[in-house]
């Protein structure tokens, strides 16, 4: 019984392997459902006459001329042929489809007359993501998603069987942490110059190298790259009767898979199976019977979520649009009525997505990264390994004030604004929350900072009363141009993290790791220069969240754009030591620094 | 009263590379172009669609080129660019001023783009991209060879630092 399932569990073995046995069903069903659901669409009218009988068709419809010229069995056989060959295809495709998880990448082989192959480095691994769709759930089956910054770059790993896959993906985060530890141990570890600096934030006049100071580096957090493989040698309960299904994922050049377990235990490996698909949908999304799942930090409050998606944006202009109609039709204007009930019903469903997809939301952190998990039937669970997160934004609507709630949002590499609703939710790193709430998951998203001052930080962005020195604000000349939140428009750095708020109607708290901002911009127009002012924006990679600081006197911007850029050399250094310069480079740069002036300069 | 923005070096100033005077060329003969195109546009609503008043909006089309072109030598020469340490820096606008730092490790890519009147005069203009869209860090006018020769120095400084995403 092991023997198979140790063939299964070592999915990262740097062989190549098949996705589960279902695939091109979940492949293809997905296409049949497709295709059927617009044939019925398209044939909707001619059942509604079938059944109530009045057959005058129009002419020209191929469904009649097949009726018309007895050609029900030859069209019938043309479809059985059709469906034939989508069936061979899908199935052809799925063994050609194989992938395998080396020390430094995971590859990916598709495509029968188009070859793809896909290649993730492992040190470019900027989440993983375990998605379960409702129907592949029946099955057993689950797709693993390793997000990878860049347009369509991400490599899906569609379908698993779900008992693997989480040993699998533990397995690749184990595997990078591995590989950008060993970067990272190449050169020794220096650490930045301390930045620390609160309200009253000096100008960095000079980067000292001095070993002392809080330090970004963390712990390596994996065990051993010698021995990477060291997997758990089974999981308890269902795994034991799921090695009759093992065989789905079989080595592909020695196929002894599962073939040959005993017969004797069929029977109880199918009541296995039975009970495997029963618990699957009885367990929260994210529980992995295998280690210890890390307990959320924050548990979702059913009121409080549907209080927050009904003070949202889209219903309450949903609803003031309802209101309208219905005073348009209580007027007389009845086609009114017409249009509000698919009104409605959308609102209703979008309502019902968003609630039940946030209801079981979780969040943990591990040695491998944050852990956040959404989903009711269809779920899905991400890693996102450490140093991964661009920024992050605390933030609060108008409606949401009177309640205390804040949502937590996101900037990663993977995911790129407004590509879908998933993507959407995928930002989306706290959907609602009290100001506790926040406090617990930001230590999760900013491991860096220390956490009395992170606290502190946060605690006085998000409560009025306060102590509201941590940061700087805005000079009261800024009232002309922001009239309700000048106070509330400042700054402060601690531990390498720039916090920036900002904001009437939504009032927000952007955290900016230095170590992973772009480029810093202040800028002054014609209305800032006659208020002394200027607005400063730390450039962060694409998402919804922006550093953005609208006004800022013009001296405290000058300030905190040397401040930034300082730290972001001091602090991506630091994280990186492998790429730090060398002395050679180090003489280099001062001699061309000559040839600059000479070779530009010279034109000028 | 009203401050000027303006970054200072840690010794208090900063040795900017300006950029080609020829650049005040392209200036000129950019905002040329897009005068004369708003004009051709007013011109016609107020001769074919005889609208009376698009003679205001012509008057103001011709005050705003001319004063573009009064100002576009200062416009050229308030672009400059600082080769720091471990960051490039740049600045831009009179009316907008703009300073943007740009660590040589966040550079992703570096193109060169030349345009029409461009390659009249041999100049080339450099842009710098980062993962960060709004990062829009650019340096226009310069001589061919040096936008060649700096390119090539600025792929080897974010070559040595480079942090990856």
């Amino acid at each position: 019984m092991t023997q198979p399932y140790t063939a299964a569990t070592g999915l990262a073995d740097g062989e190549w392997h098949r996705m589960h046995k279902a695939t091109p069903l979940l492949r293809g069903g997905i296409a049949i459902i497709a295709i059927a659901g617009v044939i019925v669409a398209n044939l909707r009218e001619r059942i509604v006459n079938f059944f109530i009988g009045t057959p005058d068709y129009p002419s020209g419809d191929p469904v009649d001329v097949i009726v018309q010229h007895d050609f029900v069995w030859q069209a019938i056989g043309i479809a059985a042929v059709v469906i034939a060959v989508c069936v061979g295809v899908f199935t052809l495709s799925w063994r050609v489809q194989v992938f395998r998880v080396t020390h430094q990448a995971v590859e990916l082989k598709s495509g029968i007359l188009r070859r793809q192959e896909r290649k993730a480095r492992l040190d470019r691994i900027q989440g993983i993501n375990v998605q379960r769709p409702v129907f592949a759930r029946i099955f057993g089956a689950a797709k693993l998603e390793i997000v990878v910054a860049g347009h369509d770059a991400n490599l899906d790993l569609a379908y698993l069987p779900s008992n693997v896959i989480e040993t699998l993906r533990r397995e690749i985060l184990r595997l990078a942490s591995g590989v950008r530890a060993e970067e990272a141990r190449r050169s020794d570890t220096r650490s930045p110059s301390d930045m620390r600096s609160s309200s009253d934030a000096r100008p960095l006049s000079e980067r000292s190298e001095s070993m002392g100071g809080s330090t970004p580096e963390q712990a390596a957090p994996f065990d051993s790259p010698a021995v990477p493989f060291d997997l758990p040698a089974a999981r308890s309960g269902s795994t034991e009767a799921a090695a009759g299904r093992s065989g789905s994922i079989e080595a592909v050049p020695a196929r002894s898979g599962g073939g040959d377990a005993p017969k004797a235990s069929l029977r109880e490996s199918a009541r296995g199976i039975l009970s495997d698909r029963v618990e699957e949908f009885v367990l929260p999304a994210d529980l992995d019977p295998d280690a210890a799942p890390p307990e959320s930090v924050v548990r979702m409050h059913p009121g409080r979520l549907a209080g927050s998606l009904l003070l949202s944006g889209p219903t309450i202009v949903m609803f003031l649009i309802v209101i309208a109609m219905i005073v348009g039709a209580s007027t007389g204007r009845l086609w009114l009525i017409i249009i509000i009930f698919p009104t409605v019903l959308s609102l209703g469903g979008l309502f019902v997505r968003r609630f039940s997809k946030a209801l079981r939301y979780n969040i943990s952190g591990s040695d491998q990264g944050v852990r956040i998990g959404f989903g009711l039937l269809t779920t899905s669970s991400e890693t996102i390994p450490p140093r991964r997160i661009h920024a992050v934004e605390i933030v609060q609507p108008l409606a949401w004030r009177p309640f205390g709630w804040w949502q937590v949002r996101m900037d990663t590499a993977g995911h790129t604004r407004g590509r879908n609703s998933a993507g959407e939710a995928r930002t989306t790193t706290l959907p609602v929350g009290s100001v506790r709430d926040v406090q617990r998951v930001l230590p999760l998203l900013l491991p860096s900072m220390d956490d009395a001052i992170r606290d502190a930080i946060a605690h006085a962005g998000m409560v009025r009363r306060a102590d509201q020195s941590a940061f700087s604000s805005a000079p009261s000349r800024a009232r002309w141009l922001r009239p309700f939140s000048w106070r509330k428009t400042g700054y402060t750095i601690a531990d390498g993290v720039a916090a920036l708020r900002h904001g009437t109607l939504w009032r927000r708290i952007v955290f900016v790791p230095l170590a992973r901002m772009q480029s810093i911009e202040v800028a002054q127009g014609p209305l800032r220069r006659v208020l002394d002012l200027a607005s400063a924006d730390v450039h962060v990679i694409d998402g919804p969240v922006r550093g953005r600081l609208p006004v800022i006197d013009v001296r405290e911007a000058e300030e905190l754009f040397a401040i930034v850029s300082a730290g972001a050399i001091a602090w991506a250094d630091a994280e990186h030591p492998a790429t730090k310069r060398n002395d050679e480079t180090d003489g280099a740069r001062d001699g061309v620094a000559g040839t600059a002036e000479d070779g530009t300069g010279g034109d000028v | 009263m009203s401050q000027r923005l303006d970054v200072a070096g840690p010794d208090g100033t900063m040795q900017w590379h300006r950029v080609s005077p020829k650049y005040v060329v392209v200036v000129i003969v950019s905002s040329l172009i897009s005068t004369l195109i708003a004009a051709a546009i007013a011109v016609f609503a107020w001769l074919v669609l005889a609208w009376w008043w698009a003679w205001i909006a012509l008057i103001v089309i011709v005050a705003i080129g001319i004063a573009q072109l009064i100002i576009a030598p200062r416009r050229a020469r308030a672009i400059g660019y600082v080769l720091r340490d471990d960051d490039l820096l740049m600045r831009r606008g009179i009316m907008f001023q703009r300073f943007v730092a740009v660590p040589y490790g966040r550079m992703q890519l570096l193109d060169i783009e030349r345009g029409p009147v461009d390659r009249m005069l041999g100049l080339a203009e450099l842009r710098f991209v980062t993962a960060a869209a709004s990062s829009r860090v650019s340096v226009p006018g310069l001589v061919e060879a040096d936008a060649a020769w700096l390119r090539d120095r600025l792929v080897e400084l974010a070559e040595s630092r480079r942090t990856g995403l």
